[in-house]
């Protein structure tokens, strides 16, 4: 009751171009970066602030068998937790869609689609042995946009690993010990989640905005600004018109976010 | 082979550094960070709230649940698969005997409150680390008090009485004896003690006796986060 009567004035405010914390539409929060937040086993990590939106990602790396159709590439295994002590609307037990969502359509397709890690160099004998990145990202606190906090915080981390020392004799990794070689990233994919509420479109929604949400688009684009990654959703329908601007808007935001990381 | 210096040149009776903050995410009812040596502890409060499914609820008083889990990096080593294990929902379990002393449950039948616990990084000391983010939580939320709950990890090692015991000390090869204590600091009393490994009766008495000093440290750290935030 109370969370519709929010989102109606949340809607009649963007109709006069307005927000209820006072930024432009097309303004995000704040945003923190912290690197190394949880170093002493992990390969990487990074703590990212929106506003008051935290997110957490960490990096572990194993070595394993490559899949079959691809002998000569390591991957990446994306997870995502939406922690209850993060949000009273999240809830213990198995990932619920919503993460597997974020996993998938954030973490994975944007790091894997976008080519930034080349999977072939992860790869230590053919057929045989590959490096296998995992990357966990956990909430804090949900204050809205998780998707875009999450796709900064993984990226973040990614770029704070370094790879552990491997003995390719004993066939064993030496987690106490890192080596000099971080992971190296030929793009740096950045999601930028446009809503669209009515006839008007935000970026960065809190989630007093989020619930008032007709339609999102979560648009990952790379350096040169192509897009590498899609995901509507929302239950309103979006027209090729609101599509093209939505991506025009992601595009710009996302040049700016990549500042961020130097 | 006596055991004269700590691996990490400490005193015997030193603690790892140690600091807590109180407040830290905004949509709890009340949450804290600890952090000890690398250990990183943070708690968040939820609660009191309806407990659902309705079997669960008790008509006499409320029910305090907590929730430990170690994040999938935070380990030594591996990754840690992520949801509950047998050793996170022990720990659960211990942590509410160990922090339900201190509260009137008696005030919120039918509700639950939740507490959950994530150790962002660990270094030995974590259930420890996470009852004592909890407490700072639950005075946090607001919840009426008899006493804050501060919690130590006491080793025995070789004939020495070692206090917040490292990773490297419980991995000691000769064996000792890892033992976490939880006390309510105005009165001394205990609200948690486990121990794995050996150790005689006098060294028992020991141990409480130095783990009942540690915890006086542990607990002006958490008064003055508390004054930090409510004070200030």
């Amino acid at each position: 009751m109370n969370d519709n009567i929010i989102a109606t004035h949340v809607t009649n405010l963007l109709d006069k171009e307005f927000r209820l914390d006072g930024r432009k539409l097309d303004q995000f929060r704040d945003i923190k970066i912290e690197y190394g937040v949880s170093n002493k086993s992990a390969e990487g990590s990074a703590l990212v602030k929106v506003g008051k939106t935290e997110v957490v990602a960490g990096i572990k790396m194993e070595v394993g068998t490559p899949y079959p159709d691809n002998p000569d590439e390591g991957t990446i295994i994306a997870n995502v937790e939406l922690l209850p002590l993060s949000s009273s609307e999240f809830e213990s037990g198995p990932p619920s869609v919503k993460s597997i969502e974020l996993a998938r359509s954030v973490v994975d397709r944007g790091i894997r689609e976008s080519k930034a890690i080349d999977f072939k160099k992860l790869c230590i004998k053919k057929g045989e042995k590959s490096w296998i990145i995992l990357i966990d990202a956990y909430s804090i606190n949900d204050d809205g946009n998780l998707a875009d906090a999450i796709g900064l915080a993984t990226l973040a981390a990614i770029k704070d690993s370094k790879f552990p020392k491997y003995d390719e004799k004993a066939e064993k990794i030496d987690y106490s010990e890192k080596t000099k070689k971080g992971i190296e990233l030929k793009e740096s994919p950045i999601p930028v989640t446009v809503l669209k509420i009515k006839n008007k479109f935000i970026v960065d929604p809190t989630l007093d905005e989020e619930n008032a949400m007709g339609a999102r688009l979560t648009i990952t684009t790379v350096d040169d600004g192509r897009i590498c990654a899609l995901q509507k959703g929302g239950d309103v329908p979006l027209t090729e018109d609101d599509v093209e601007k939505m991506v025009e808007i992601a595009t710009k935001k996302g040049k700016e976010l990549r500042k961020l990381f130097k | 082979m006596p055991y004269n210096k700590r691996f990490d040149g400490r005193k015997f009776d030193e603690l790892r550094e140690i600091s807590a903050e109180v407040g830290v995410i905004p949509n709890a009812d009340g949450s804290a960070r600890f952090k000890i040596g690398k250990t990183i502890a943070i708690a968040a409060v939820y609660g009191p709230r309806v407990l659902h499914p309705k079997f669960l609820q008790n008509p006499i008083k409320g029910v305090l649940r907590c929730n430990y889990n170690m994040m999938s990096f935070s380990g030594s080593g591996e990754r840690v698969r992520p949801g509950p294990s047998r050793r996170s929902k022990e720990i659960g379990l211990i942590s509410e005997k160990a922090l339900e002393p201190v509260l009137d449950l008696g005030e919120f039948p039918g509700a639950v409150i939740d507490v959950f616990i994530e150790l962002l990084q660990t270094d030995a000391g974590t259930r420890c680390a996470g009852i004592t983010a909890a407490a700072l939580a639950l005075a946090d939320a607001g919840f009426p008090m008899k006493d804050l709950v501060s919690a130590i990890a006491i080793g025995r090692i070789e004939d020495k009485i070692v206090v917040d015991v490292s990773k490297e000390e419980e991995d000691y090869e000769g064996g000792m004896a890892d033992i976490p204590v939880a006390m309510m600091p105005r009165t001394n009393e205990i609200t948690l003690l486990q121990m794995d490994g050996f150790a005689t009766l006098s060294e028992l008495k020991e141990v409480l006796k130095t783990a009942k000093k540690a915890i006086e440290q542990i607990y002006k750290v958490q008064k003055d986060a508390l004054r930090e935030r409510y004070l200030k």
